[in-house]
């Protein structure tokens, strides 16, 4: 075995659902769990005699995306018929992209546990029309979900550029997360919006000598974590086999698996790639697209700067960890309504707090951004600055944030109201400490024998002061007082 | 016989109607009345709907009554090809396994004659699918030659070419793909009228082959087809290749119609026509002695590349038709195999048991000329005969107005004749089908008859977008001569 070593090798083709509000080539509405087969009409269902017409915003939506994978876009691209049966395909054919596809050529950046990224080539990015959905439940026949049929799905091709789960996933969740950011889909895995069919083989040398194992599609992967799992799982189970049948890839050797999310493997489901004949031509019912240099530059101009080279940036400017930066560039809206907030003047750090803390969990339970809740990113700076000067503690904000969202009043107002304002009038504050000290001797004297009892001593003095100014009082100033007086 | 309708075109009628002095009523109950009396020796219809169709011809007669505005088309009986969707009746493309298709929509030309207040009697007969060059390859029923009843009526478009040949509607509605509606006009002594590709919206029409298939007009005079066409052309948002308005603008085909052209060059193509019967070359030569007699001026032209026409056409539309016919699966509608034993079954079976022999065929022949390993060989092949074909018309046309050929090498066959050797009929579509090829528009005009009484037919081609002077070219004939204004025996 010493002899031995090997890489795993994985190229991903996925499908992204784009969020335009109608179909690709009708008017129907997508609208996911409908009841069935409500979303739907001649054109989709693909009757006799009816015309598939454009969608202009998924087209434009594809073109973003595959800007953002730095593609080369293609000034004229076509529609082709991909030809084949199934019942969840009215038409028996799909109208997607052949020989000439909107995008070529591109690649993405992936973070690496190391902190290096890793640049992932991109082979095409293409549009094409989804399928419906069959459903087995209905006893001894099958029925037929058509609402699905018709909307725009995004297929990205990557090239086999990844050589571990990890990286995979990684791929996936930086796609995901530049998609949301372009807003071109909502990119709800649970919701089918993005499907994963990764090709895996592993490159052996073995006693000098190179192999290659035979390729491995892997269908239904809806998670994150089944798709980094299937990759592990291939990669153990393609070593046994080539260690057990020394058998190496060769023309229509490759095979399909699907993965069995209970019991984390994957299963045989197709033993030769059949030799699929899709019988492409293009598609006589729609002219071709002519980009325009104008055209381009409009769309162009709804680019943004991308997820993770802006957690990239948080990271160097603000001085913020990998993990809060991550955070904060999960989706766009976060990460432009913390830039807003910088931009008004709140120190990034504390900004990242409040809005890690407090802000998302009040969005979540509220299922909005945070850019919803009806703060602006003034008063949240001007909240931030408060905490800065010591007007208030970092834990007041807490509940100022709160009674923004409810009252939309601005944050110096509420400190008021809400008596959190911090005393830190040494003058004022010295009378309390006084007072607790002539009202706790047992706790003076604990902290004056010094030793084990006298921290917690201390801890408990400071308390009695904290609650006799209803948490008003600056707890450093306390501290001082304290110090001063019992030595 | 109450009304001697056979003395009135498509636009006398709608004349008369509108100012009131005929009823639509009257002409609809007549025309219904032919219908009942030569309809089941014609066979031109799959459904009529009678009550339906004096109902509109009565709200159309209460409208001119009550002065209000009515439809250019207001009160003509007229037909439709039974491959255009009706939300009334069913759509059946004369196959079985539509035979019980009923359209949730109309197609853009049918709103378009229901906005023109034109009243539908039926829906016409055809080659199933509008594949053939017979109406024998229809699967419900056949339609014979009003001229000679033992013959065909050419096709696809035999049962609207027939229709009004038989005078049992004043104009109908064809599609053209490879010559369905200048064909069966040329058999049938009608003026038929192929428009430029994307003039007229194909939404609604049921796919043979998409980039070839044209909806038309049949009528019995150049001006109804002019009339129709005023009706029917223009963009449509619903069709992305119906052709945008700014780029070919549409016109009122009537304004001029009756403005002969001076100085009219006209081509034609000696090598080409060689191949036709005697007949038809002689009443072609004699068609251009009159448009000479008119101060045409006649020139010889060569098209290298027609004699390959019919092969890049049968690979082409063939190819579209097998995708374009792979939805008629047993699965969402039409006819579905009993008894099915897996899903692959009911594919299989439904398709077999209720597609003609012809459907079939060209549903092979489509499949294996877009099979991998065969595409560049026949496809691509074909798409490059198609530009090169394409090529030659739009150097013909520097240096002419339109191109005069025959419109088939012979006059109608016989019934049976040609049904079983398809070679034989794919080369009848000869000169008809360069147009489809190229996208231009074709119109095909009574020239004469041969020595059975049979029509004979006159084609003349024009450029893209060139209906409006192809119409007036075709009137100067039609004024000159009276070919137009003979009636089928049937008919007396």
């Amino acid at each position: 075995m010493k002899n031995l070593q090997y890489k795993v090798i994985v190229g991903l083709e996925i499908h992204v659902q784009l969020c335009t509000k109608s179909k690709m080539f009708c008017g129907c509405a997508i609208e996911f769990g409908a009841e069935p087969n409500s979303r739907v009409c001649p054109v989709c269902l693909g009757m006799p005699g009816v015309l598939p017409v454009m969608n202009k915003l998924a087209y434009e939506y594809a073109v973003l995306v595959g800007l953002a994978l730095n593609c080369e876009i293609a000034m004229f691209t076509k529609w082709d018929r991909k030809s084949y049966y199934y019942p969840d395909l009215p038409k028996n054919y799909q109208i997607s992209q052949y020989d000439l596809p909107l995008s070529t050529n591109g690649c993405i950046e992936i973070p690496l546990e190391s902190g290096r990224t890793k640049k992932i080539r991109i082979i095409r990015a293409h549009l094409e029309e989804d399928a419906g959905k069959n459903l087995h439940t209905a006893g001894n026949f099958s029925q037929v979900d058509l609402n699905r049929t018709g909307t725009p799905l995004l297929e990205i091709v990557t090239e086999p550029d990844m050589n571990s789960g990890e990286e995979v996933r990684a791929l996936a969740v930086e796609l995901q997360r530049m998609v949301r950011f372009l807003g071109v889909s909502e990119a709800d895995m649970q919701k089918g919006h993005m499907r994963f069919e990764p090709n895996i083989n592993l490159a052996i040398t073995k006693d000098g000598r190179e192999y290659k194992t035979p390729i491995v599609e892997i269908k239904n992967l809806n998670s994150f974590r089944a798709l980094e799992r299937s990759i592990s799982y291939e990669e153990q189970r393609q070593l046994d086999e080539f260690l057990d049948t020394g058998k190496v890839i060769e023309m229509g050797n490759k095979t399909t698996r699907g993965w069995d999310d209970e019991r984390e493997m994957s299963v045989l489901q197709r033993e030769k790639e059949e030799a699929h004949d899709y019988r492409y031509f293009p598609e006589p019912d729609l002219v071709p697209v002519e980009l325009t240099p104008e055209w381009l530059d409009d769309i162009r101009s709804r680019l943004c700067e991308l997820p993770l080279k802006r957690q990239m940036r948080y990271v160097r400017d603000n001085n913020l960890s990998d993990y809060d930066a991550g955070v904060l560039t999960a989706d766009r809206s976060t990460a432009d309504f913390f830039d807003e907030v910088v931009k008004a003047g709140g120190e990034p750090k504390r900004v990242c707090n409040i809005l890690t803390q407090t802000g998302l969990k009040i969005a979540n339970e509220r299922g909005c951004g945070v850019n919803d809740l009806g703060v602006t990113p003034r008063s949240v700076a001007g909240l931030v600055r408060m905490i800065e000067a010591d007007t208030i503690s970092a834990s007041s904000s807490v509940p100022i944030f709160e009674a923004m969202v409810e009252t939309a009043k601005e944050p110096e107002v509420l400190a008021e109201e809400l008596n959190l304002i911090q005393k830190s009038d040494a003058g004022e504050l010295e009378a309390v400490v006084d007072q607790v000290l002539a009202e706790n001797p047992g706790a003076v004297e604990d902290v004056n024998s010094g030793g084990k009892k006298s921290k917690k001593a201390r801890g408990f003095l400071l308390g009695q002061v904290m609650q006799k100014t209803k948490g008003q009082a600056n707890p450093k100033v306390v501290s001082e007082i304290l110090a001063r007086k019992l030595g | 016989m109450t009304f001697p309708m056979e003395e009135l075109s498509a636009r006398e009628l709608r004349d008369g109607i509108s100012a009131g002095r005929i009823r639509s009523v009257e002409v609809t109950r007549a025309v219904f009345e032919r219908i009942e009396n030569f309809g089941p020796v014609l066979g031109t219809y799959i459904s009529t709907y009678e009550d339906k169709a004096l109902k509109t011809a009565a709200d159309v007669d209460r409208r001119v009554a009550a002065g209000e505005p009515v439809g250019q088309l207001a009160g003509v009986p007229v037909a439709v090809k039974d491959n255009m969707c009706t939300t009334f009746g069913a759509t059946t493309c004369a196959s079985k396994i539509l035979e019980n298709f009923h359209a949730p929509y109309n197609a853009t030309v049918v709103e378009k004659l229901i906005a023109a207040d034109a009243v539908i009697v039926g829906k016409a007969n055809m080659d199933e699918f509008a594949m053939g060059s017979s109406t024998e390859n229809s699967g419900l029923k056949q339609t014979v030659n009003p001229w000679d009843t033992s013959r065909v009526p050419g096709g696809s478009s035999g049962g609207s070419a027939a229709a009004v040949a038989g005078r049992l509607c004043f104009a109908a509605l064809g599609s053209d793909t490879g010559g369905s509606i200048r064909q069966p006009a040329s058999f049938c002594g009608v003026v038929g009228l192929k428009p430029t590709y994307g003039r007229v919206s194909r939404f609604g029409l049921v796919a043979y082959g998409s980039s070839l298939d044209q909806i038309g007009p049949i009528t019995r005079t150049v001006a109804d087809t002019a009339l129709m066409m005023n009706v029917i052309a223009g963009h449509d948002p619903a069709d992305s290749t119906s052709v945008d308005e700014t780029i070919g603008p549409v016109c009122d085909y009537l304004e001029k119609l009756d403005e002969p052209l001076v100085k009219l060059k006209i081509a034609v193509v000696p090598e080409f026509v060689a191949g036709a019967d005697e007949q038809v070359q002689k009443a072609l030569s004699d068609a251009l002695d009159i448009y000479k007699k008119l101060g045409a001026e006649i020139t010889k032209i060569d098209m290298p590349h027609l004699d390959y026409a019919i092969a890049a056409y049968y690979i082409i539309a063939t190819a579209e038709a097998s995708s374009n016919l792979a939805r008629y699966d047993g699965v969402h509608y039409g006819h579905r195999t009993d008894n099915p034993k897996d899903y692959v079954e009911v594919y299989s079976k439904s398709r077999a048991e209720a597609f003609g022999k012809e459907v079939k065929r060209r549903i092979m022949l489509g499949t294996y000329a877009l099979s991998s390993g065969y595409y560049d060989a026949y496809y691509l092949k074909a798409l490059k005969v198609r530009n090169l074909i394409r090529g030659d018309f739009t150097s013909a046309f520097e240096n002419c107005d339109c191109i005069v050929m025959p419109v088939s090498p012979t006059t109608a066959f016989k019934i049976g004749e040609k049904i079983n050797d398809p070679l034989q009929m794919y080369l009848s579509d000869i000169y008809t089908i360069a147009a489809n090829l190229a996208g231009i528009p074709g119109i095909s005009i009574p020239c004469g008859f041969d020595d059975k009484n049979l029509p004979i037919g006159l084609q003349i081609l024009a450029p893209t977008f060139g209906e409006e002077k192809l119409l007036r070219i075709a009137g100067m004939y039609e004024k000159e001569t009276d070919w137009h204004k003979k009636e089928p025996s049937i008919c007396k």
